[in-house]
């Protein structure tokens, strides 16, 4: 059944893949930068700060839907012994990584024009800083150990208690009194942004996801070529 | 006109340090990404050149292999 996840099977997919992923990522890129910083409107509270949404946004939701990832492809290969889970794991996680930092530091560059502080241990950007720090130690971990079985189960349990932070990232602004204010877009429900900013809001994610996509694809390629490698070692 | 695009109302310096940061940080992990990649290719070569003619067949039969070395190209 797993067998379509074998590393040869998708290699001749994945080597060929990032330079269109690339041109991709410059085409939509250049359309989500025109729209937010210079066709979108401003703010009537905010102003023109209101722009530094359009990348702390995607960043948030790109770094917690990677960890969600993570997570389930760390618990499915843990379970059912698919090693190359393990590998798309650690090749997605540094893309979501830094996407967790570039959303810690644009809110902090936001709050800054609009709370009066750089930052603040607001429910919120408490929780995300933890999320960053079990990117951290799970990054830390495919590093520091070598014994494969041993670093499967550790990083399956880092992602496990990791994943708890994802939903009190999501809700944190609806169970306590914090900073941000509530969700602007729902899915289920009516969104109460308008339609001019959630357009660049869009692209602008799809932008980031495409780059997420490529670097994953750079990450795992060079992991397996590093198997590969390890192979011709052995030869 | 781009005056107002780099002011923004007394936010500029806000604005674009907000998307200079999220850009230098784009450019620095797509360039330690491809540097990793280029390191890891490289060595796969180097290590493939190093194979007495027997052992670099049984290599070649390897289908991975074989798209690694059709991809030497795009590095």
């Amino acid at each position: 059944m797993f067998k379509i996840f074998e590393p040869n099977k998708i290699f001749s997919i994945t080597s060929k893949a990032p330079k269109y992923v690339l041109m991709l990522f410059i085409i939509v890129i250049s359309i989500g930068l025109v729209e937010a910083l210079i066709l979108s409107p401003e703010d009537y509270i905010q102003s023109e700060a209101v722009r530094i949404m359009y990348v702390h946004v995607p960043s948030a939701w790109i770094s917690l839907g990677i960890f969600s990832s993570v997570t389930f492809l760390s618990v499915i290969g843990y379970i059912f012994k698919i090693k190359n889970f393990f590998l798309i794991s650690k090749s997605l996680a540094p893309s979501g990584f830094v996407f967790n930092i570039i959303a810690l530091v644009t809110g902090s560059i936001w709050g800054k024009p609009t709370w009066g502080t750089w930052w603040a241990w607001d429910a919120r950007i408490t929780s995300m800083l933890i999320l960053a720090l079990f990117y951290l130690i799970y990054l830390l971990a495919w590093r520091i150990y070598d014994n494969k079985d041993y670093v499967y189960k550790i990083t399956s349990i880092i992602t496990i208690l990791g994943v708890i932070n994802v939903p009190i990232v999501k809700y944190s602004v609806d169970w306590w009194n914090t900073l941000h204010q509530p969700a602007s877009i729902n899915i289920f429900s009516q969104s109460s942004i308008h339609i001019s900013m959630l357009f660049p809001l869009i692209i602008m994610t799809a932008a980031f996801a495409l780059f997420s996509i490529l670097i994953f694809l750079m990450k795992y390629n060079t992991e397996l070529i590093k198997i590969k490698n390890k192979g011709l070692d052995r030869l | 006109m781009i005056r107002e695009i780099l002011l923004m109302d007394g936010y500029g310096f806000y604005v674009w340090a907000a998307f200079l940061f999220t850009f230098l940080c784009f450019v620095t992990l797509y360039v330690v990404t491809k540097i990793q990649y280029t390191k890891e290719m490289n060595k796969f070569i180097l290590k493939f050149g190093n194979l007495n003619s027997e052992r670099a067949a049984f290599a070649k039969s390897q289908s991975i292999n074989k798209e690694i070395l059709s991809n030497i190209s795009n590095i």
